[in-house]
């Protein structure tokens, strides 16, 4: 699987996606999957040779504005809204949860967190679906721990598509301690043809066991096990 | 325009300093060369006052590749890697716009770092305000507080870098004077270091990062009326940071390094243009010309003078090899900054300084980076202190040890700071084994396998009952912290914030703290590698408590350390290092004096070096053998605070120990140089502790849910639930804080 993670001039967890990858996800059980990321420059837009899309976290271009407002409108968000309409994983973590809910491809905002701080801890998620390439290797109910760390988090949107979303099985993780007000406690949600999911606690940042949990990893095995490329290296 | 006396005195020069300046430039200076002199020959610049006692500091060892006089001092860490890190203070503006003052705090060290070739993987803070509660002052202290984290987090969370520890005390001598202390750490090749030594003739000199405007500018000395008539605005002189552009500025400047074009590099921090300039020339022994026609310019009409003293953020300035500018320009432009060609390098040593076609400065470099005055001020009297010596006749026996403890856990100094850190990402860049919150933190680094343990501590009120004892705790504390984590110190920075140098008591404060931070760095082989002084921090004529703040970090292998807490029931309770002497004249400089009793006398608690090398060197022996389940320094609020923040909700201890000459003593008392641990092997931590005669007594052992410690005859002093203990501590802060909001703040900002 080749995972390209993009990065744009504010992007900081970009070497984290980065390291998860190709350092953490290979020690584990798939190392016969051959996972490998590369960076793609936010001017950029040839996604030809990945087989998924990260979106990291970070402060795209600042976002002294609403976050992700002007990243939405960079080129290489046109290709990952191409790649994604075509079948594309993209994965979007924290600002690139930010950035896909601007960019149109997951519903409702990311509003400043109730409390109005920037907010960085530990968090419980449960899993809510495992209906997703992102979450097929974690266990219905079952809980992860990962850290958050954002100031604008609290997931929000109108009664009616929060009503969608849990009709039609998208809500991926709720959190047991919401730390951001979200409405109905979601930390991420899937697009309606489940290939794009956004989330605002940080899968990377929990894959190493120095690091306290490597409850993240699931979500990245998860996506290695889903990407058509997996499959002959699986035959194999 | 004519240099008079008053101009020379509202640029905050002496009269014999201006005679200097004269006989060095053979002529009077222009305005402009006035203006320049005023900055670099600051206090803030030049280290007139504290130069020659700095000197005192050990500033070799086996791990420095760089000692003090670059942006920061370097260590070796191993596989050919090095860190660069330092302190700075940016106590002044922090005290003026809150969130500002410490965001560009923030940014100016990360720069110092960046600079160097060192990409930054960690920062921490030691702070310092006046009580957010029972103050006449509290309202603007809080706000203070609550403006300084805010910027903090603002600029360190966007630009990237994990926030992963500090300190944060309260006193009343901080209300007017509130310390904002950013130390930051990087790593990089040893190979790939890059130094500020400007170096040959003809290569140019190229501006990169954010245009300059009028902000800031005398942030190093002061505005003077005659500066502000002729500017025809007041412009604050605190500066507004920008992460995002520093961030750029990061990611540009180390891929311009890659490149191999650039010779030499430092940012523009204080005096801006300036000092970059001039202190790249004089330590590369050249000339350097810069027109300022080509300086990227974000507001019209700037006069030289303006320009060169400016403090606009996110700026660097660099000397290319000639003809690869365009490498240079090409990254810059990657990254969507400005990078302009702005001057040359010449023969000759000299700054010399264009402006429309005329030169309006040209100064020998050496004379502004390296020939400022130095003073050897008066420091003969004794040491400022106003608190007795002698304790009070009788110090009230405690009426309930109880609500005592529960109140010292609750203290604004004591209570946990979760509000504050949790407010920073201290887990980007996935290095954070030890986050906030704990002895020491820990950050490992990817590329070598080895972790770096990082301490800040400092204790203004032990230095002010006896500065150079004080600074000498502040020293052995940080080392403890590093060895209860299994690291050994290699290297310190260090933060000296004092009041008015002018005054000999002050000055006696800040040579005395010199030579016991001197003393200590040597004895514990923590050679001080850089840092800052941060002088004249005095309001109304009464000064801050004399507060010298040691940054010491510590090489480990990598791997997670023996945690604060408890980790489960019926593991045996130890005290390395043993109850200690804790006596009424020691008692005055407490927590619990503090807290409790509201009062301050006496001496710091009594240190005795070798005992405590002895301890750092038993219990990294103890952890490299697996023997501690759990290990924590025991510090300020002494053994019973401690033993509190071991607890967790589900586990406490049941202890027992002697009382000694008071209970309150031996419970609070703050004798240095002793180690909680909890162990399944007593008996080999004991042998471990006899080989380094080292007393290590059993005082008791876990259990659930309750703390309790008592003679373990018939009286329990403290019987408190876990639980209670816990909330205390975590919901402090934020109630205080709550508190005052719904009273609506009682007092005005100043």
């Amino acid at each position: 699987m080749k995972v390209g993670v993009v990065v744009f001039p504010g992007s900081n967890c970009d070497h984290d996606a980065w390291y998860a990858i190709n350092r953490n996800l290979p020690a584990g059980q798939h190392s016969g999957l051959h996972p490998g990321a590369e960076f793609i420059w936010h001017d950029s837009t040839d996604l030809s040779k990945v087989d998924a899309v990260i979106l990291p976290g970070g402060f795209s271009y600042g976002d002294y504005l609403r976050c992700g407002a002007i990243a939405r409108f960079s080129p290489v968000i046109g290709a990952v809204k191409k790649f994604a309409n075509a079948g594309g994983l993209v994965l979007g973590i924290c600002n690139g949860f930010q950035i896909l809910v601007e960019a149109g491809l997951l519903p409702g905002a990311l509003l400043r967190n109730e409390d109005l701080k920037f907010v960085c801890r530990q968090v419980t998620l449960r899993v809510e679906t495992t209906n997703s390439p992102f979450t097929s290797k974690l266990v219905k109910g079952g809980l992860l721990h990962m850290p958050v760390a954002h100031g604008d988090g609290r997931y929000f949107a109108d009664e009616k598509t929060l009503d969608t979303l849990e009709a039609e099985d998208r809500i991926a993780f709720r959190y047991l301690d919401n730390p951001n007000g979200a409405l109905r406690n979601i930390a991420g949600i899937l697009s309606r043809e489940r290939n794009v999911m956004g989330m605002m606690p940080h899968p990377e940042r929990a894959c190493d066991p120095l690091m306290g949990s490597v409850e993240g990893l699931g979500i990245f095995q998860s996506m290695l096990l889903s990407v058509p490329s997996a499959v002959p290296a699986l035959a194999k | 325009m004519t240099i008079t006396p008053e101009l020379i005195e509202q640029h905050q020069l002496t009269s014999s300093e201006y005679g200097k300046i004269v006989s060095l430039l053979g002529r009077e200076p222009t305005y402009t060369e006035l203006g320049v002199f005023s900055v670099m020959w600051s206090e803030h610049c030049s280290y007139k006052s504290s130069r020659i006692h700095l000197k005192k500091l050990p500033t070799t060892g086996k791990y420095v590749v760089q000692g003090p006089g670059e942006n920061a001092g370097i260590i070796g860490i191993g596989n050919d890697w090095v860190v660069a890190f330092k302190i700075e203070s940016h106590n002044h503006p922090s005290y003026i716009e809150p969130f500002q003052g410490a965001a560009t705090g923030v940014g100016g060290i990360l720069r110092d770092i960046f600079t160097m070739g060192a990409r930054p993987i960690a920062v921490m803070d030691s702070l310092r305000f006046g009580p957010p509660e029972n103050s006449p002052n509290a309202s603007r202290n809080q706000r203070i507080l609550t403006g300084v984290v805010s910027g903090i987090a603002h600029y360190g969370n966007c630009f990237g870098v994990p926030t992963v520890g500090g300190e944060c005390v309260f006193e009343e001598c901080y209300s007017a004077n509130p310390l904002v202390n950013v130390f930051a750490l990087g790593v990089c090749k040893k190979d790939e270091i890059f130094y500020a030594r400007a170096s040959g003739i003809g290569n140019p000199v190229i501006y990169v990062g954010a245009k300059t405007g009028r902000d800031g500018i005398h942030g190093a000395s002061m505005a003077s009326a005659e500066f502000t008539e002729e500017s025809k605005q007041k412009r604050p002189n605190v500066q507004v940071g920008d992460p995002f552009l520093e961030k750029l500025l990061l990611e540009a400047c180390l891929e311009a390094m890659k490149t191999g074009a650039i010779v030499a590099i430092q940012d523009m921090g204080a005096a801006g243009l300036t000092s970059s300039s001039c202190e790249m020339g004089s330590r590369g022994e050249v000339g350097i010309e810069l027109d300022l026609d080509r300086v990227p310019q974000r507001e019209s009409g700037m006069t030289a003078y303006e320009m060169l003293l400016s403090e606009s953020q996110e700026r660097m300035l660099l000397v290319a090899e000639k003809g690869r500018e365009h490498e240079v320009f090409g990254v810059f432009r990657k990254w969507g900054l400005d990078a302009v060609t702005i001057g040359v390098v010449t023969e000759g040593g000299k700054l010399r300084i264009r402006h429309h076609g005329e030169v309006v400065a040209e100064i020998p470099n050496r004379a502004l980076a390296d020939e400022a005055p130095r003073y050897d001020r008066p420091h003969n009297a004794r040491p400022h202190r106003k608190a007795p010596l002698e304790p009070p006749a009788h110090i009230p026996a405690s009426k309930d040890l109880n609500a005592d403890l529960l109140r010292l856990v609750a203290s604004p100094d004591l209570c946990s700071k979760r509000w504050i850190w949790q407010q920073y990402d201290y887990t980007v860049r996935t290095n954070t084994i030890v986050g906030p919150g704990s002895d020491a933190a820990v950050v490992r680094v990817k590329e070598t396998g080895t972790s770096i343990a990082m301490s800040l501590d400092g204790n203004g009120r032990y230095c002010y009952l006896d500065p150079r004892e004080g600074a000498k705790l502040a020293v052995a504390e940080c080392c403890r912290n590093l060895a209860t984590t299994g690291a050994i110190p290699v290297a310190a920075t260090n933060n000296l914030n004092f009041g008015n140098p002018e005054r000999p008591e002050i000055m006696a404060q800040l040579v005395e703290a010199i030579e016991g931070i001197a003393e200590a760095c040597a004895f514990f082989e923590a050679p001080i590698t850089g840092g800052n002084v941060s002088l004249y921090n005095e309001t109304l004529g009464e000064g801050i408590y004399p507060t010298p703040v040691l940054g010491i970090i510590g090489l480990m292998k990598t791997a997670v350390p023996a945690p604060v807490s408890f980790r489960g029931e019926d593991a045996t309770v130890m005290l390395l290092g043993g109850l200690g002497g804790n006596h009424a004249l020691r008692f005055g400089s407490s927590e619990y004096a503090k807290v409790v009793l509201n009062q301050l006398w006496g001496l710091p608690p009594q240190l005795n070096m070798a005992h405590e090398k002895r301890v750092h060197d038993c219990v990294r022996e103890i952890l490299a053998a697996g023997l501690a389940e759990s290990a924590h320094d025991l510090s300020d609020g002494g053994l019973a605070v401690a033993l509190s923040e071991s607890c967790t909700k589900e586990i406490g201890a049941k202890v027992a120990i002697e009382p000694g000459e008071r209970v309150e003593f031996t419970l609070f008392g703050e004798a240095p140089s002793r180690i909680l641990l909890s162990t399944r092997e007593p008996a080999r931590v004991h042998e471990i502790a006899l080989r380094f005669d080292l007393e290590c007594p059993i005082i008791g052992v876990t259990m659930k849910e309750r703390l309790q410690i008592g003679d373990g005859i018939s009286t329990m002093w403290i019987d408190l639930a876990a639980a209670d203990l816990q909330q205390s501590f975590e919901q402090s802060l934020p109630a205080i804080l709550q508190r005052n909001n719904e009273r609506g703040g009682e007092s005005r900002p100043v």
